[in-house]
């Protein structure tokens, strides 16, 4: 109890709920609820790109050398790059906690 | 300026008057004047605003939504089935704390299809968290829109207010008005200063995800700010009397021959004018009959109301709408808050355009005559 009103009292209640911080939800570590996990294979990347453009969450990221990289803090395991990669360089498992 | 006009063209001078920036809009009988004669003072030059030509009632309330949130003035109006088909956003617009003025031409819904006048439009939404105003005359809309603004965009309130003017029984009546000045209106409604607004120079999120443990807060602010707008309302109307020379009662409600009244009637809109002579005919007789004008729906003044209320034997209450299955809800909401020794009845009368004539209220008030009066349809 005690701990869920410390938590309330950090909750700021703005004005019509408007988050005044920009890009506030990256705070959000939302990678938790995949039950598949995309694995991307370096050695067979083209660095085509198409996962990184297709990806709905913009969970994969490019590195300064140009390699994509999934960022599995925000990655929710939809699968969409897995079946955009033109040479099958993004592999499926199965998620373990 | 004293002129004759339509009171869906008072309506759109008290707009004018305000100077919104957008109007979205989408036609619909009978509002669709209101936002014809806008269009023409944009046409002619005499209002400087965006009007925009949306394909439905929903788009007009999201155009409106977006418009309020870059923190200028927005207005629209519809009726009935548009009102419908609005519906979605208007909780949207009250709960992002939008000062929304919408003016809604009280009209049935259907069906079976009907373009006439009742409150089933209205009421139906009357728990989505925007003010409700009712006027009587063309020159309580024109002065009632001015004062939505002033309400609406008040920084203890900031809720979305709607001008609620009978379909046809009030929109399509001409009357003789007075147009305020535009000086004078300038003087009493300030520029809309927001506290957060749309700006790519400085990023905020608009209408985000409220989660279990906050979404409460959000509602309970909404409610404070209900409760706030009560006081506020009240002090709108006497600054108006100040301004311009005339009030509408207290801004809540509007009480007449109501000091001895032992038997009286509760309505809202343009039945309260035949109820009013219906009062004097009484009076006439030497029977202690009154009135009472609900002007703001909600927040509900309640205890304006249970204040009227003091004294009185029996009280009718008029509900143009039923809460099908149940009773009117002006019914049920003054029953709930009105001392146990009050007999109140709830009559529904004037649905999809039914005429409410001096006959009707004579039987509501030989039926509150009665030791145990019953309420009922007026057919």
């Amino acid at each position: 109890m005690g701990k869920e009103k410390k938590k309330r009292e950090k909750i700021k209640f703005s004005l019509g709920a408007v988050i005044e911080e920009p890009g506030s939800t990256k705070k959000y570590k939302t990678g938790s609820w995949r039950v598949f996990r995309p694995v991307l294979m370096q050695d067979k990347c083209i660095k085509c790109g198409k996962c990184w453009a297709n990806c709905p969450d913009a969970a994969i990221k490019q590195d300064s050398k140009g390699n994509f990289f999934i960022d599995y803090d925000y990655c929710k395991g939809c699968l969409i790059c897995v079946n955009e990669c033109p040479v099958k360089a993004i592999l499926k498992e199965v998620e373990k906690k | 300026m004293k002129k004759v006009v339509e009171a869906s063209m008072a309506l759109a001078l008290g707009v004018k008057l305000c100077r919104p920036d957008v109007i979205p809009m989408y036609p619909i009988t009978p509002q669709t004047h209101i936002v014809e004669n806008l269009s023409e003072f944009i046409n002619n030059g005499d209002l400087e605003s965006e009007m925009i030509d949306v394909e439905s009632e929903h788009s007009a309330m999201s155009a409106a939504i977006g418009a309020s949130a870059t923190g200028v003035r927005a207005f629209t109006a519809t009726s009935s089935q548009g009102w419908a088909l609005m519906y979605e956003m208007l909780p949207i617009a009250s709960g992002m704390r939008l000062p929304i003025v919408i003016a809604l031409a009280n009209r049935a819904l259907s069906a079976p299809i009907n373009i006439w006048n009742d409150h089933s439009d209205v009421m139906s939404a009357r728990d989505q968290g925007l003010i409700q105003l009712f006027v009587e005359s063309g020159q309580e809309a024109l002065d009632t829109a001015i004062m939505a603004f002033k309400i609406a965009e008040n920084r203890d309130v900031l809720l979305p207010a709607v001008v609620n003017i009978d379909g046809f029984s009030l929109s399509h009546v001409f009357e003789e008005i007075n147009e305020p000045e535009q000086k004078q209106v300038d003087a009493f409604l300030p520029k809309y200063r927001p506290v957060h607004f749309l700006d790519i120079n400085n990023p905020k999120t608009f209408g985000p995800i409220g989660f279990p443990d906050s979404f409460m807060e959000f509602k309970l602010a909404q409610q404070k700010a209900m409760d706030k707008a009560l006081p506020i309302i009240k002090k709108t109307n006497s600054d108006f009397k100040k301004a311009f020379g005339r009030s509408y009662g207290n801004g809540l409600i509007e009480l007449y021959k109501m000091n001895d009244a032992k038997q009286a009637v509760l309505c809202s809109g343009t039945i309260a004018g035949t109820a009013r002579a219906y009062v004097d005919e009484l009076r006439k007789k030497g029977k202690k009959a009154g009135l009472i004008k609900l002007k703001c729906l909600r927040p509900f003044p309640e205890k304006e109301l249970q204040n009227a209320m003091k004294g009185l034997k029996s009280l009718g209450v008029i509900d143009r709408h039923i809460s099908l299955g149940f009773k009117g809800p002006l019914f049920s909401e003054a029953k709930t808050i009105a001392d146990s020794k009050i007999k109140i009845s709830g009559f529904i009368a004037g649905l999809g355009g039914k005429d409410v004539s001096m006959k009707h209220f004579a039987n509501v008030f030989s039926e509150l005559s009665k030791s145990n009066p019953k309420g009922g349809w007026l057919l």
